[in-house]
């Protein structure tokens, strides 16, 4: 079938024209447009600048006519041009004559002017100047921190009465929300961990080597992992993985209207969606941080072990005598710490969450970035407090 | 008008507000025990918003919202609360909560809010879905069912804590004619069976004259309200073109709702 119509369409089918817009005068200081071609959308189309400056040109035009007999096809180009055309006739006072036009055209052009702008309508592009969008953007950012305290405080407020047993949720969204933020989360931090101590070891291992102190490695690794890098890892990847996922639910329940109706059933969305999030994350983090030290300690053994002849028993003595436990209780403390900013980052974000799909995205980018943020920062702060209390 | 003695959902002198662009002014409607009240007007008039004024969500630039004598707005927040549990909404999209099934949904409420115990609410919750015509789609989740269905659902929702106040968005947008006639029936029939006070926004015109027996006009011109009262009377006799040519589907042509402009 195709093959029988398809050349059969070509033949039809006219050789498109070039469209031309000419000019022409007639008595009574009529300006007449004559069209012809194909007026279809696209470039090189003639503009109502072109009728413009004719009319500037000419300057005694009184009305304007036009002539289509030797126009081909059309379409809203065609439209375009003559909306345009019968603007400019309108600002400059001079009554245009439809009648040379085809039906359709004058009909759809009548359509397009039928309902009138509304007054105030249209935005006006009023572009700020810098002074005004740094003062914007300041006062944003103030009120930003602004919120994100209050958020803070009222998260808080509910994890207390959560503490003296008043706060509403249901216990099956808790122990989803664990679930998915804690089980569900072991292959990631596995793999990520497991690769971090293998980096660090290699990293290790070619500086110790210089001194014949590949023994060290252990302890590197060990300290590494326990105090900073498996905590700050897990919480990386829980504000990548469940971080941007609360905002996106939270985001998604707002643009569904599903927090109002929690609200006007008298439901706390703070109680109810994000007490849960935050308590599961306080409850995972800690049990990921341990995972993740003990994995990392397993990709640096199988580097100290299977790259620089140290023995297993070996590895694992140096282990145990150079990792304290103060090391690890620092990392578990601030993993738990991070728990809770990486729920509020996401939880925050997504309450904020605009009424639109494209506000979802934004609130879980938001949300990620947000809570790296946070995390780093927390970091130094933990760095700082713990060298000055020497633990 | 303003304070008879069986007024449930008084207005005063409400003014709307996005920050300073105000959506609508002076407003004063009073809505009576078990009335099927329509709140209607052209797209975009602030019917909405109205709506969120009224079950909590917004809170007025100016003016009050009554519940019988007393101030939403005014209320302390556990006085709120207790205020706004004696209502049910229906949101336009049906609003439910995805995460959970059918059942859940309707049941979450009732367990928060009631002492019954498990088997009673699953009870409880069988039978308003069973209500709107959704028996044996307990274990369904939102996502699962037809957007018609949603909405059943969202009511049944709505009046799972038997509330005195039913609030309507836009009830029957996106549902085909003889659902949505279904769903008018099932208006009418809560507003007796139950004796709920019933506020519906909405501008589906077949629904006005069905259900409807008192109404507010809001005009997006001059961002009040231009008419209240039955919106048959309204139809025929308002002496606003712009109400009648609205309630009357243009039939009145552009002339008369020009006029007025």
């Amino acid at each position: 079938m195709a093959q029988l119509t398809a050349p059969a369409a070509t033949s039809v089918t006219p050789v498109p024209r070039e469209p031309k817009l000419d000019f022409g005068q007639r008595d009574g200081g009529v300006l007449l447009l004559g069209l012809a071609g194909d007026w279809k959308l696209r470039a090189g189309l003639p503009t109502p600048k072109d009728v413009a400056k004719r009319l500037e040109g000419a300057g005694s035009a009184r009305r304007v006519a036009f002539d289509a007999t030797q126009l081909g096809a059309w379409d809203s180009g065609l439209l375009a041009f003559l909306v345009g055309v019968q603007d400019l006739c309108k600002t400059r006072n001079i009554p245009i004559d439809p009648a040379g036009l085809p039906e359709g055209a004058r009909r759809l052009l009548k359509l397009a002017t039928a309902v009138p702008e509304r007054a105030g309508a249209r935005r006006t592009a009023e572009r700020p100047d810098f002074l005004t969008l740094v003062g914007n953007e300041s006062l944003a950012l103030w009120r930003s921190g602004g919120q994100m305290l209050e958020f803070l405080g009222e998260a808080l407020g509910s994890f207390g009465r959560m503490l003296v047993g008043r706060a509403r949720f249901r216990r099956s969204d808790l122990m989803d929300i664990i679930f998915e933020c804690g089980a569900a989360a072991l292959p990631i931090v596995t793999l990520i961990s497991f690769l971090v101590g293998l980096i660090l070891a290699f990293v290790g291992a070619v500086q110790l080597q210089q001194f014949g102190a590949q023994i060290y490695v252990a302890n590197l690794v060990g300290i590494a992992m326990a105090r900073e890098m498996g905590a700050l890892m897990t919480a990386i990847i829980m504000s990548g993985r469940t971080g941007a996922a609360f905002a996106a639910q939270l985001g998604t329940m707002q643009v569904n209207e599903e927090i109002d109706a929690l609200t006007t059933f008298g439901l706390s969305s703070m109680e109810f969606l994000v007490l849960p999030r935050m308590l599961a994350l306080i409850l995972m983090m800690p049990l990921l941080c341990v995972y993740a030290d003990l994995m990392g300690i397993l990709g640096g053994a199988i580097v100290g072990v299977g790259m620089m002849g140290l023995s297993v028993p070996e590895y694992v003595h140096q282990t145990v005598n150079g990792v304290g436990l103060a090391d690890f209780a620092v990392g578990i403390a601030k993993s738990s710490v991070f728990g809770v900013l990486v729920a509020v980052a996401g939880c925050l974000r997504g309450i904020q969450c605009g009424r639109s799909a494209s506000a979802v995205g934004l609130a879980a980018t938001s949300a990620v970035v947000t809570g790296i943020v946070f995390i780093i920062v927390t970091d130094g702060i933990f760095a700082v407090l713990t060298n000055v209390l020497g633990i | 008008m303003a304070d008879t003695p069986e007024a449930h959902i008084t207005v005063r002198n409400l003014d709307m507000a996005y920050g300073t662009f105000v959506i609508q002014h002076d407003l004063n409607f009073t809505i009576r025990h078990g009335d099927i009240f329509i709140i209607m007007g052209g797209s975009g008039c602030g019917k909405s918003t109205l709506l969120k004024h009224l079950v909590g969500l917004m809170a007025p630039a100016r003016g009050e919202v009554l519940f019988g004598k007393q101030d939403l707005w005014k209320a302390a927040p556990d006085e709120q609360e207790r205020l706004m549990r004696r209502f049910g909404i229906l949101y336009q999209s049906g609003a439910l909560w995805s995460s959970m099934t059918l059942a859940e949904n309707v049941a979450l409420p009732l367990g928060e809010f009631t002492d019954l115990g498990r088997a009673e609410i699953e009870e409880v919750a069988s039978l308003k879905l069973a209500l709107v015509g959704l028996a044996g789609f307990e274990d369904f989740y939102p996502s699962e069912i037809s957007g018609g269905m949603r909405k059943r659902a969202g009511l049944a929702r709505a009046m799972a804590l038997d509330p005195e106040i039913l609030f309507f968005d836009e009830p029957s947008a996106g549902l085909d004619p003889i659902s949505s006639r279904m769903l008018d029936d099932l208006i009418l029939e809560l507003r007796d069976s139950l004796g709920a006070t019933i506020a519906v926004v909405t501008h589906e015109l077949a629904s006005i004259f069905a259900i409807g027996n008192n109404s507010v006009f809001l005009d997006a011109d001059t961002k009040t309200m231009i008419a209240q009262g039955d919106p048959k009377q309204l139809r025929d006799h308002c002496p606003d073109p712009k109400v009648r040519n609205f309630l009357s589907r243009g039939a009145l042509g552009e002339e008369a709702a020009g006029a007025k402009a």
